[in-house]
């Protein structure tokens, strides 16, 4: 079974319609991309997927573990969060806290998780640090550090390279091809960067009130939209709707 | 000086004010690390201006209990601050500056009214700044103010890690299967709470000072979300004490001398601060 499969749903607020006929499917292991102009409702989509949003109508199933374990959240930086006072393990170890119940303190499976998915990105020796004093790349790890502390099957990621420099940039598409590929963790993406998001997935869905394409990245890019979109984006600048 | 302190500490009442006011400055500065974080200084201020029109209200309204029409009031405008801050209609802190001068403005226009007292101004004066309400607490109070702090020293004990997630991401939050609405709905319940205990103490206009200055001082120094919820706690006590300490001393008026040392201690914490960062 897919692990998230959306039937003929309808987004939108106030009744008013943002993204119509979504029907596509995620399987375990995919790299979906998510790719729209701005307003094209990506983000309403992410919200549904996080359920925190109803859909208005048709269904969105999800299924092959992802019901009991929930999906890891990259959101996008807030303001509130770029002078906060934390250390990175305060921060990773909070990705624990969906998972049980009514303990109020940690306990030594949530620790030792939290280690793990620090070790597993490389930023174990900033544990200590405080995070508003790390660099845009490192603070993309924590968080993605406390992401996989949520899940273990599925990442969505709002945006993850927005405001990075080049070279940071290119290491978390590495650092994300390589969950996928080595922990067969499903990564949907969101993201503006349509040559990034053809270079690195094996799926993408264009979405702009309707969808305009769901399949393969193979079939994406001979297409008349694919091929339009990758060309008529070719100049625009990285991160620029941040 | 010892032996004057003596003598005060003798009295019971000097004995309340210390108790009442540690326990209040203990329970106010654990707020506000989550306040100030979340953009929601100004709600202490709000809200005391808002328990200071309901205090208007029943005393214009003869209530014996006037704790009665306070508390009530004042949580249910925290809840709808709180509750609006997610409305785009309206902005939160355009709703906290409307909702705190409106209240201010009712209870004083109330009070000119209606009010049978002899001393108007006086009455104004002490509601709003405190002055001499801290020294004539009875047992009772005291009974409260002890268990008001227990309640908040728990629930921040228990929910502490949940508190440290909806405050510094709540989507976040929200997406792993946490319901936010229910700690914001706490946090506003319980802040509230707090803001009309401490009426009594520092007067409802510098209740905001005690809620957010003992967290910022903290954060001047302090880099992890522990460190500084412990050095707020801290430094909170530390100047409540000693401000009561010295308004006995050089009689001055306790809620004042309360948030000088809490302004005093910003500073020192502030260059503290800028040298450890060299």
């Amino acid at each position: 079974m897919a692990q998230i499969l959306c039937r003929n749903v309808v987004l939108g607020y106030e009744g008013k319609a943002v993204v119509q006929n979504l029907n596509f499917e995620v399987n375990r292991g995919d790299y979906l991309c998510i790719v729209g102009e701005n307003g094209s409702g990506k983000s309403t989509l992410i919200k549904a997927l996080l359920r925190l949003k109803k859909p208005m109508s048709g269904e969105i199933c999800m299924g092959d573990g992802l019901e009991a374990d929930g999906i890891g959240y990259l959101p996008q930086q807030t303001v509130v969060q770029k002078d906060f006072p934390a250390s990175v393990r305060e921060i990773v170890l909070s990705g624990c806290l969906g998972r049980f119940g009514w303990r109020p303190f940690y306990g030594k499976a949530e620790k030792e998780m939290a280690a793990e998915n620090m070790e597993k990105l490389g930023i174990t020796h900033l544990a200590k640090r405080c995070y508003r004093e790390l660099s845009g790349g490192q603070q993309q790890r924590v968080l993605l550090a406390r992401a996989l502390c949520a899940t273990r099957y599925m990442l969505l990621l709002d945006e993850p390279v927005s405001g990075l420099d080049p070279a940071a940039v290119q290491e978390m598409y590495d650092l994300l091809g390589k969950l996928n590929h080595e922990d067969k963790i499903t990564i949907i993406m969101v993201s503006h960067d349509i040559h990034a998001a053809a270079a690195c997935s094996d799926h993408i869905l264009h979405i702009s009130e309707e969808p305009l394409f769901f399949g393969t990245k193979e079939d994406y890019v001979k297409t008349d939209i694919g091929k339009s979109y990758l060309s008529m984006t070719g100049g625009e600048r990285r991160g620029k709707d941040a | 000086m010892a032996r004057m302190l003596e003598i005060y500490f003798g009295y019971p009442f000097v004995r309340y004010a210390m108790i009442v006011g540690v326990l209040i400055a203990l329970s106010s500065s654990l707020l506000g690390v989550s306040l100030v974080l979340k953009r929601f200084s100004f709600i202490g201020d709000g809200l005391s201006h808002v328990a200071f029109g309901a205090m208007a209200a029943a005393t214009v309204l003869d209530v014996t209990n006037d704790m009665m029409v306070i508390l009530p009031v004042t949580i249910g405008s925290a809840i709808l601050l709180l509750r609006t801050g997610q409305n785009a209609k309206l902005k939160g802190d355009a709703v906290i500056a409307m909702i705190s001068v409106g209240a201010l403005a009712l209870g004083y226009l109330f009070l000119n009214l209606f009010s049978r007292s002899a001393n108007l101004t006086g009455d104004v004066c002490s509601t709003l700044f405190g002055s001499t309400a801290i020294l004539t607490l009875s047992v009772l109070d005291v009974r409260l103010c002890v268990f008001m702090s227990v309640v908040v020293l728990l629930i921040f004990t228990i929910f502490y890690h949940r508190i440290f997630a909806v405050t510094f991401d709540e989507t976040f939050a929200q997406a792993t299967g946490m319901k936010a609405d229910r700690y914001n709905l706490l946090i506003a319940v319980v802040t509230a709470s707090v803001i009309v205990l401490a009426m009594k103490l520092v007067g409802s206009l510098l209740i905001s000072a005690l809620i957010i200055f003992p967290a910022l001082s903290a954060m001047r120094i302090f880099k992890s979300f522990c460190g500084v919820t412990a050095a707020s706690a801290v430094i909170s006590v530390v100047c409540a004490a000693s401000g009561i300490l010295l308004s006995i001393l050089a009689s001055t008026p306790v809620g004042a001398t309360i948030v000088c040392m809490n302004m005093g201690m910003f500073a020192l914490c502030s260059l503290v601060g800028l040298l450890f960062a060299r």
